[in-house]
């Protein structure tokens, strides 16, 4: 046979060789889903305890209990507050700077894009403890404006280089003929460049959404003990409640994201995401 | 200026990009509903000088004038002009009824007349059947034709096209440009056109600027810039050329210090002697369709002829006789004869 070992071929593995790649799909199944289902399971059941294969019985009463603490609503009504403003904050800064370093060629141009890297290749928490001392005497320890800031910072980096591809992918002739068809700079900025760069927008948005959604660390030191999100409300939960009430919480966690990815599921798979990171 | 130049109106344009000038003190006057190519190779400026007339460059020195109007420095949403980009550039997400609304969207204009403004156009381009379609989901032609509508429902004083054959297939290309000339004709639109392709320039211009090195060669009508190139580069660059350094009398080579440049297809081969033709051997042919390039051996210098009828074998003697040669000097045209 001559060689063919670019990738996997399933059809024409020996029988030993199947065996071993699906025993590997298999255990790497139940390793990942595994723990996800037997956590949406958890949020349903009145009690599950080792060695038994099944739960004891079925409640919703873990659901009923979420929504009747009153630090878990306002975790939840915190982190629909301050996930959505950071979004539009983020997009209201980083947008122009990824206009301008797709359209223009500026000096320190490079660096300015490479730097977007800097806060997310250092431990997050020697950064936070630093922006933290700031924050006390700016008297911002604890307050909304804080955490705000805080989640705000890791999403830059989405919110400058998959818009920056986005526009830079904008064939300037296009903008050109808008130009010529008589639109002025703005309109064609409007209805050309924005529209057709919208998509990667879009995608930059979701990821910045679940990146504040989802940021715990920070959160957590400039927050509390005022301000507590979903994710830092989680710390004390686990602590003190029973394993379905984390159950159900995780679940509502993960809820957002699942349906955002969901809605910008072409996006991604049509590679924005990807693109993104490969703006030169 | 004088009510006939209403067309387009080029004065003294200097370009300098990158610290290179690119077009240098350029004059060029279009008449009214003239059609008019800058031919010339890539690099000589042609597409800058387009570019300026349509307003995304703006001239370090000299004056734009459309329809009599001063527009050297006015963008290009503010210019009379309408452009059609060598790849089209038409909007992806939007309709080819969108693409070409969109000139009259921007005019404020009312739903209904923008309704049957844009479907008389695409009457005109022969699309009404494409309106629904998104640019992706039509054929390159149609496209162009698109890119062509979405100008012409601008009702401009002055079209401006940019290489619009290029991108299509030699067949379709010839269909095109007589489209294009077509409707250029019937419409009485002042038409600028730049172009590499000399076949292309020849057959729809009234005029041609042959451009070289950011400045005019010539500006001539395509007869003349034929028949009598002004420059040894105008010659070359249009049609085909023998070259022979040396003078030039009686039908014959001489020593001399001028450039002689003589059309393939007034070189004639015969078997037998005829007044003005000497002696010549077939060195080589190589067949272009419709007629044969024959290279001709004789004692004064090596000529190229087109023969299409009666075509000698390699190895045959004759004769070869010039009809017609341009002598230059210094690169500058002196005498035909």
């Amino acid at each position: 046979m001559a060689k063919r070992d670019n990738g996997l071929n399933l059809q024409s593995g020996s029988l030993i060789t199947r065996f071993l790649i699906g025993s590997f799909v298999a255990f790497m199944g139940v390793f990942i889903l595994g723990p996800l289902i037997w956590l949406a399971l958890q949020a349903f059941t009145t009690s599950w305890t080792f060695p038994n294969w099944k739960p004891d019985g079925w409640t919703l009463i873990w659901w009923r209990r979420v929504f009747e603490t009153p630090s878990m609503v306002e975790a939840i009504r915190n982190s629909f507050i301050t996930a959505p403003i950071v979004v539009l904050v983020s997009a209201f800064i980083c947008l122009p700077a990824a206009y301008a370093a797709a359209r223009y060629n500026y000096i320190g141009r490079r660096v300015f894009l490479i730097g977007m890297f800097a806060a997310n290749s250092f431990p997050k928490l020697g950064l936070f403890a630093s922006i933290a001392t700031l924050f006390y005497t700016l008297n911002l320890m604890g307050t909304m404006v804080g955490v705000i800031i805080i989640q705000l910072l890791g999403t830059i980096i989405y919110m400058t280089w998959i818009p920056a591809a986005a526009f830079a992918a904008v064939p300037k002739n296009l903008e050109e003929a808008a130009r010529d068809a008589g639109a002025s700079k703005f309109r064609v900025f409007r209805g050309i460049t924005l529209r057709m760069a919208a998509p990667g927008i879009l995608v930059a948005m979701v990821m910045s959404f679940i990146s504040a959604f989802d940021e715990a660390q920070g959160t957590y030191l400039v927050g509390s003990p005022e301000i507590f999100t979903m994710p830092t409300e989680m710390y004390s939960l686990v602590l003190t409640y029973p394993v379905q009430i984390a159950a159900v919480f995780s679940i509502l966690l993960a809820v957002p994201s699942v349906i955002l990815i969901g809605l910008a599921r072409k996006q991604i798979i049509g590679g924005q995401l990807a693109e993104g990171f490969q703006i030169k | 200026m004088s009510n006939a130049t209403q067309g387009l109106e080029l004065i003294g344009l200097t370009k300098i990009l990158g610290g290179r000038v690119i077009i240098d003190n350029l004059n060029l006057t279009v008449e009214k509903g003239e059609m008019v190519s800058l031919l010339g190779p890539s690099g000589c400026g042609k597409t800058t000088t387009l570019r300026m007339i349509a307003g995304f460059l703006i001239p370090e020195k000299g004056t734009v004038n459309l329809a009599g109007k001063d527009v050297t420095n006015l963008g290009p949403e503010k210019r009379p002009s309408a452009m059609v980009f060598q790849n089209y550039a038409l909007w992806p997400h939007m309709t080819v009824f969108k693409n070409v609304a969109y000139p009259l969207k921007i005019r404020k204009m009312s739903k209904s007349e923008i309704e049957k403004r844009v479907h008389e156009v695409l009457e005109v381009v022969n699309l009404m059947h494409h309106k629904d379609s998104r640019p992706g989901q039509i054929s390159g032609g149609e496209q162009q034709r698109v890119a062509l509508a979405r100008a012409l429902v601008q009702e401009p004083d002055i079209l401006l096209l940019d290489e619009p054959l290029s991108n299509l297939d030699a067949k379709l290309r010839v269909k095109v440009r007589e489209d294009i000339r077509d409707l250029q004709r019937r419409l009485g639109i002042t038409t600028v056109i730049v172009t590499h392709d000399q076949d292309e320039a020849l057959s729809i211009s009234d005029r041609i600027a042959v451009m070289n090195d950011g400045r005019i060669e010539q500006f001539s009508t395509p007869q003349e810039l034929y028949d009598r190139p002004a420059t040894e580069y105008v010659a070359n660059f249009i049609g085909s050329l023998n070259r022979v350094e040396g003078g030039y009398s009686d039908g014959q080579i001489i020593p001399g210090s001028e450039v002689v440049g003589i059309r393939p297809e007034d070189v004639a081969f015969t078997k037998t002697q005829v007044p003005g033709s000497y002696p010549a051997t077939v060195e080589l042919i190589v067949p272009r369709g419709h007629f044969h390039e024959v290279y001709l051996k004789r004692a004064d210098a090596s000529l190229r002829a087109f023969i299409s009828v009666d075509v000698p074998k390699v190895g045959d003697t004759g004769f070869a006789k010039v009809s017609k040669a341009l002598v230059y000097k210094d690169g500058k045209l002196v005498r035909t004869a």
